[in-house]
């Protein structure tokens, strides 16, 4: 299924669609707020993107380094080539850690190498613990956006999921009521959990260590009771020195959810005597993204959220449409990476109103890059041959302007003189389903043009 | 001072009144423009389906059309962010780079060209104005929301300066209207829904007139307008200063016709 299908099922609800749509909005508009308040907001974004740049520029040595420095703080370092490697490499630390169970925190990447199934096929029970991340679980779905993974539920649709999965009472949907329940729920998980994964937001080259920004605290309550720590991380989330740090922490917090910084900031950089510290560096697919120089600045991304929030496309298609672990304009960016196919038409799902490239706080030009997959998904021939077709018809009308001009006459005359009815099919024209066509007039403006020239 | 008209092919075949208001606005600020008759697109509607490639031949018939002009005037902020952005891909001779850089976007160009800071006349509505991205965040004709609170721009400094005309405090300055080219029909539910909401925005605000710089944007706005029948007038910005312009008047400018045509 292609995203115009998914989003038009999405919208088919106009009152959720409503909802999801003010609900992000109210996000956009607090990030507004905390942006507008620093008036050094646009140079720490050229900053944050001219250290990215720089650091994808050497990827190479700040890996190398990074794991060196990690190495010496009693860290294990492993690297995985792709999703499949990562999984096996995880389950393989969860098995000679002798463990069955684990919690994990804040980590999109386990998303996309789509772990839990695997760890859940092997035998081993997972329990994410953020708690958007949790409800998603619970209702074995994919998360619908990078920092709120279930913001296209309402709460009543949470307070059915508690019910039916930890036994609160039906009909609840008191936001109090189900976070105290999921937190009963979570604590007993906790105290269990054997081995605990984290994602990373920052892995820094001249420490090696790597920190982790979140609002719940989970990821430092699991690694603390936890005997085994892995983190596992993109190998795109270097950046050089501790000191570029705080750049970055600034931009991520207020262009996520407007808060000046997130509630928990979480360095980590040994394991505590007694225990075991691993870090998964993951490549699947981003040295390639990193090849193509109209797109390698994708890989800057700090996993924000903002292009979604912005996205009016993503506020009223919803996270799902888009069938990435990335939903939205970044995922648009980053999908065609992975497969061209399966993910060409989500370069299409934007107006390239360019509102994600302004929100970006490390500057990607993602509308520019939208434009540019479209014009790879094109020439790689995934585009609907009618579509395709279409364009060079019309291409070449265009350039003849005698076959133009009788071609907009015929288009003018036959709306002004077909029954509106046939005009307005909607089976043969989806423009007219909730949309009149332009009142056909008698005469062009270049015929009135040639008039005027006539009588003077 | 040769200026060389470009009327989008949708507005020369289904809103002439924007292609003669532009025409006649711009000659009661002293300027002639011409309307070369070969002219056909800009090639957009192919490039951003994905079909650049195709579009070629297109840029440069347009080239070939107006590299005789010192400036080409569009009544369409999209076309002209298409030809100066995306004309990158054909050759860049010396007039390729030319006509690039002379085509502007109509209040652009009266604006930043002919100098004109006040147009008098007088047109007593409420009026709604709708940004569109390409002349907004493309040609930063206005101010954005992402960047700052302050809502300013070209077209909405002309328009307060209208006798009698209020505008339109919007909930959302500067949302996407949802028409995007070809997304408004392959994304037809989205493009429709997003429309809705942007003329939702104006009935909540009280919009009598709703404007803009670019009729793309305008006809799908329009379109869901007259589908639900609100009591609600669509024009392009063109035809609301030339209706209040009511003579060849002097507008306050920097502009001297005599001089720039010296030049
Ligand atoms: S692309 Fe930019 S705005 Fe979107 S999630 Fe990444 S960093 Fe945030």
């Amino acid at each position: 299924m292609s995203h115009p299908l998914r989003a038009a099922a999405f919208t088919s609800d106009a009152e959720r669609t409503t909802w999801h749509d003010e609900t992000l909005w109210f996000v956009r508009q607090k990030r507004d707020k905390a942006v507008y308040g620093i008036p050094e907001f646009q140079q720490l974004r050229q900053l944050a993107s001219d250290i990215k740049e720089h650091t994808l520029s050497r990827l190479d040595e700040y890996l190398e380094q990074f794991e060196q420095n990690a190495r010496a703080n009693g860290v294990q370092v492993h690297w995985a080539a792709d999703a499949e490697e990562h999984n096996r490499i995880v389950l393989d630390l969860i098995r000679k850690a002798g463990a069955t169970s684990l919690v994990k925190s804040k980590s999109m990447l386990t998303e996309e190498c789509h772990l839990n199934p695997y760890l859940v096929n092997n035998g081993i029970a997972v329990v994410d613990t953020d708690l958007g991340e949790r409800i998603v679980q619970l209702r074995e779905e994919a998360p619908s956006h990078l920092v709120l993974p279930a913001i296209h539920l309402k709460k009543e649709d949470v307070g059915e999921t508690f019910h039916q999965h930890l036994g609160t009472p039906k009909g609840e949907k008191d936001p109090q009521a189900l976070t105290e329940a999921a937190r009963l729920h979570l604590r007993e998980k906790f105290l269990i959990g054997e081995v605990a994964i984290t994602g990373v937001n920052f892995a820094v080259a001249e420490t090696g260590a790597v920190v982790v920004c979140t609002n719940e605290g989970n990821a430092d309550l699991g690694v603390n009771l936890a005997r085994v720590h892995i983190a596992c991380m993109g190998l795109e989330k270097l950046i050089p020195r501790t000191a570029d740090l705080g750049v970055f922490t600034r931009l991520l917090a207020r262009s996520a959810t407007g808060q000046p910084v997130t509630t928990y900031t979480s360095h980590f950089a040994r394991p505590a005597a007694g225990r075991e510290m691993h870090i998964v560096i993951v490549d699947n697919g981003r040295t390639r993204q990193l090849g193509r120089p109209d797109f390698r600045a994708s890989l800057k991304c700090i996993r924000c959220g903002a292009c979604m929030n912005t996205c009016p496309v993503y506020r009223r298609s919803g996270g799902h449409s888009y069938d990435f672990t990335v939903p939205g304009p970044i995922g648009a960016i980053l999908s065609p990476n992975i497969d061209m196919r399966q993910h060409s038409s989500l370069p299409f799902a934007s107006t390239l109103c360019g509102s994600c490239t302004d929100v970006c706080p490390v500057k990607i030009d993602i509308h520019a890059q939208l434009y540019k997959w479209r014009q790879i998904i094109a020439q790689e021939g995934e585009l609907p041959a009618a579509k395709k077709l279409g364009m060079k018809l019309l291409s070449s009308v265009l350039a003849r302007p005698g076959i133009y001009r009788l071609g907009g006459k015929i288009a003018r005359e036959g709306l002004r003189f077909l029954p509106h009815g046939l005009t307005h099919a909607q089976a043969l024209n989806p423009w007219a389903k909730a949309r009149e066509l332009p009142e056909a007039p008698k005469q062009s403006f270049r015929d009135w043009y040639a008039q005027q020239a006539v009588k003077q | 001072m040769k200026v060389g008209l470009f009327i989008p092919c949708y507005i020369d075949q289904f809103y002439p009144q924007v292609g003669i208001a532009t025409y006649q606005l711009l000659e009661k600020l002293g300027v002639k423009a011409d309307f070369p008759r070969q002219q056909t697109c800009c090639g957009q509607p192919m490039a951003n389906t994905g079909c650049e490639q195709d579009a070629k031949p297109v840029y440069r018939h347009f080239v070939d059309t107006f590299r005789g002009y010192d400036y080409v005037v569009a009544p369409s902020g999209s076309c002209v962010y298409h030809v100066r952005k995306h004309y990158d891909v054909v050759e860049q001779t010396a007039q390729v780079q030319h006509v690039r850089q002379a085509t502007y976007d109509l209040f652009d160009f009266i604006t930043s060209v002919l100098g004109v800071t006040e147009l008098p006349g007088r047109f007593p509505h409420q009026v709604g104005l709708h940004l569109s991205c390409h002349g907004q965040r493309g040609l930063h004709q206005a101010n954005e929301s992402e960047m700052t609170p302050v809502r300013e721009g070209q077209l909405s400094r002309l328009l307060r300066t209208v006798d009698g005309l209020t505008l339109t405090e919007l909930n959302r300055n500067d949302e996407c209207c949802g028409f995007g080219g070809t997304f408004c029909i392959t994304e037809e539910a989205v493009s429709a829904r997003m429309g809705q909401d942007r003329v939702q925005d104006h009935v909540l605000n009280g919009t009598e007139v709703l404007t803009g710089g670019d009729m793309s944007c305008l006809m799908h706005l329009e379109g869901i307008v007259r589908r639900r029948q609100l009591p609600m007038r669509v024009m392009h910005a063109a035809e609301i200063f030339n209706a209040a312009l009511q003579q060849p008047s002097k507008p306050v400018s920097t502009f001297v016709p005599g001089a720039v045509a010296a030049l």
